[in-house]
């Protein structure tokens, strides 16, 4: 309450003054034409869009990289977590020097170098790496198919829906038969749905390859530079606290409960899956939600590597073209604020989930 | 990024002014001046010939003389300045919160920056236009030729706008990368991120020097926009204004008369009605402002006029070796027109 009123005694103040310097005010500008261009739009955005669709393009990308972020990292996390705990001494000092290395090294000096010192040594468009010649790689970005379903492609998913629900009803019904007279018409109903859907896929959805034609290539999914060096260096990055909390949380399991599973004639991947992981989690869940909402933050230094995030778009751009300070920087922190509160309130929730069931 | 996002708040804060700098909003910035001993100058973090540091941190170009200019019309020090580095994002704040007491960091004169963001801006220390630098290799001989190409340039100026006016209404398409920093947005064209760099004509001479193979480059010959440079003030102060207004009309109008470094001993002496209220032999302008008489005499002595700080930093006697085109006197064919002193 007393930070809030603070804040807003602060803002009025602050506004008073501006208003003094005779600095543009007020929120009238988010309906204003941006008149500049964003390299990366997951929604459709021109010059002649407003600010307010500006600031809306700038946190789609920042959530798009906190999306993929966290979910690389805690891949890369979790194998690395598990990895430093493996009984193979080369699996678990690799695993350390890992955690040692990335943890170490300030986070924007690792942008730095996968942004400069990787993928600028890629190749020009003309020279791209390719597979297939399909998918093609080089300093521009990576450049993949877009995929284009048109027609009755939609009929694809449904049949295979509908086939997985009748093998189920069958299931049901021929339970008190023989076990392989059980499995036979669920497999057959199952694979009948695969091949049914993808030969309507294979009718109805076409594949845009990217072509090299000027500049670069045309047509097409870009992923750019600025994304990719993101994306690596943030999930890289955060990975190695979140392997820390994933051995932390697998050592905080009791040891009995190891001795146990394995006494049962568990082998040590079973273990771990069904019985140190489970408890593990609770452990692990709550400092977890906290590297995610770092990462989430830290997304904005994206703004160094020329990545169109909100920070860059809305809190830089606009800022700049605008000159309206106290109003960008309020609603940016306000949207990175409610980020983090969704963030944590959805790992609570999951936390909750996770914990003891009192019967 | 917390740290970053803190910065920013703080400098929005500041720019709102609740750090409340005593020379804001209508206090009186000569009284501070003078008070601290030197000027508080914004340049730019390095643009060879406007304002760049050598080795030795030691600041020089065009828009450096501008604020040694005013160092020398307060002071008769032109040293008595320091200079903040600033980039393309950060200079009106830092020039709104009371940072810097002028901004001299090849900014453009535009209506946006001169009504909605409370500055003034005080004459034009160098009339510039947009252009394009393109890799001889690609063939390209005009902007038109630029379609589908990706473009480099710094965020938050008038360029990043322009290369957006100019590419649609041509229809032509592109893809922008924008950089906070001029070094990257440079180094980022070098290495093949991008087909073209954009930037103030000016700049991508000084720019092209940087590169590694700078013959490999060529200027496309259209200039997309004007870009009149010139120094921004806070609004409020009008007498702080006039200072800096009439340091850069002093030097124009000394080159128009004559009047240099080498030969103002002699011009104190000269019958010119004109010259002498340059000088300050006649009139007290100088006082006017809050200054000495000699202000002008000051400047020329240590500085000197428009044409030797456009020569030194731009011109024949610099690398760049800019001509004066569009900058020569009025009374040459050129657009530099100093209202008279008198
Ligand atoms: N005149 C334009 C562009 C000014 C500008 O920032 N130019 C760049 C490129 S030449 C620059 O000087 N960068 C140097 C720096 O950021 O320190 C404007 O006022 O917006």
């Amino acid at each position: 309450m007393i930070v809030a009123s603070v804040v807003v005694l602060l803002v009025a103040t602050a506004q008073e003054n501006i208003a003094k310097q005779r600095i543009a005010t007020g929120f009238g500008f988010f309906d204003d034409e941006a008149n500049f261009a964003i390299i990366q739009t997951l929604i459709p955005y021109s010059e002649t869009s407003s600010y307010a669709r500006a600031l809306l393009v700038g946190l789609l990308n920042t959530l798009l990289v906190a999306a993929l972020g966290i979910a690389l990292a805690s891949v890369i996390g979790f194998t690395v977590g598990i990895a430093r705990l493996s009984p193979n001494w080369l699996v678990a000092r690799l695993a350390a020097i890992y955690v040692e290395t990335l943890r170490n090294v300030p986070l924007l000096l690792q942008l730095f170098f996968w942004y400069f010192a990787v993928l600028r040594a890629l190749p020009r468009p003309a020279a791209s790496l390719s597979i297939g010649d399909a998918v093609f790689l080089n300093n521009r970005g990576l450049f993949v198919p877009a995929l284009s379903f048109d027609g009755m492609a939609w009929l694809a998913p449904i049949v295979l829906v509908m086939m997985v629900l009748a093998s189920r009803v069958v299931s049901t019904r021929t339970r008190a038969g023989t076990r392989w007279l059980d499995r036979w018409p669920r497999a057959g109903l199952i694979a009948f749905g695969v091949v049914s859907a993808a030969g309507i896929l294979a009718f109805t959805v076409r594949a845009e390859v990217p072509a090299l034609t000027g500049f670069s290539f045309q047509g097409g999914v870009r992923v750019i530079p600025e994304l990719m060096a993101l994306v690596i260096g943030l999930s890289t990055y955060t990975a190695a606290f979140i392997a820390e909390i994933v051995r932390a949380g697998i050592q905080g399991v009791a040891k009995g409960q190891h001795e146990a599973a394995q006494s049962l004639g568990l082998s040590r991947w079973q273990t771990l899956r069904l019985v140190v992981m489970p408890q593990a989690l609770r452990i692990i869940v709550p400092p977890l939600t906290s590297q995610y909402l770092n990462l989430t933050k830290n997304s904005s230094l994206g703004t160094a590597i020329a990545y169109p995030d909100l920070v860059h778009v809305f809190a830089g751009t606009a800022l700049n073209q605008t000159g309206q300070a106290v109003e960008i920087l309020t609603v940016t922190m306000v949207i990175y604020l409610t980020l983090s509160l969704l963030t944590a309130a959805a790992m609570n929730w999951y936390n909750s989930r996770l914990r003891l069931q009192e019967r | 990024m917390q740290r970053s996002l803190l910065l920013s708040l703080a400098g929005g804060l500041l720019a709102a002014g609740i750090a409340a700098p005593a020379t804001a909003a209508g206090g009186d910035t000569l009284a501070a001046v003078k008070a601290r001993g030197y000027v508080k100058c914004g340049v730019s973090e390095g643009l060879p010939g406007f304002s760049s540091p050598d080795e030795q941190g030691n600041w020089s170009g065009i828009d450096v003389d501008v604020c040694h200019a005013l160092a020398a019309a307060i002071f008769d020090d032109p040293n008595a300045v320091r200079f903040s580095p600033l980039n393309a994002k950060e200079r009106f704040t830092s020039l709104q919160s009371g940072e810097v007491d002028l901004l001299s960091r090849n900014t453009t004169i535009t209506i946006q920056r001169d009504v909605a963001l409370g500055l003034e801006f005080t004459g034009v220390t160098y009339y510039d236009g947009q252009g394009f630098m393109v890799r001889k290799a690609a063939g390209v001989t005009s902007a038109m030729g630029l379609d589908g190409a990706a473009i480099c340039t710094q965020s938050g100026t008038t360029t990043e706008l322009n290369v957006a006016d100019y590419f649609r209404a041509n229809g032509l398409t592109y893809t922008i990368v924008a950089y906070e920093k001029e070094a990257q947005a440079v180094s980022a064209y070098d290495d093949g991120r991008c087909d073209a760099y954009t930037t103030d004509q000016s700049g991508l001479y000084a720019q092209r020097n940087k590169l590694r193979n700078f013959d490999e480059h060529i200027i496309l010959p259209e200039l997309i926009s004007k870009e009149p440079l010139g120094p921004a003030v806070r609004q409020g102060d009008d007498n702080w204004e006039d200072i800096v207004r009439w340091t850069l009309y002093a030097m124009v109008n000394a080159e128009e008369l004559g009047v240099s470094s080498q030969n103002v001993a002699e011009m104190r002496r000269s019958e010119s009605p004109e010259i002498r209220r340059l000088l300050g032999e006649e009139g007290s302008f100088g006082e006017a402002m809050g200054l000495s008489n000699a202000w002008a005499l000051q400047i020329l002595r240590h500085v000197g006029n428009y044409g030797e700080i456009f020569d030194r930093n731009l011109g024949e006697g610099s690398p760049l070796k800019i001509e004066r085109g569009k900058n020569a006197l009025w009374t040459k064919g050129g657009l530099q027109y100093a209202p008279p002193i008198r």
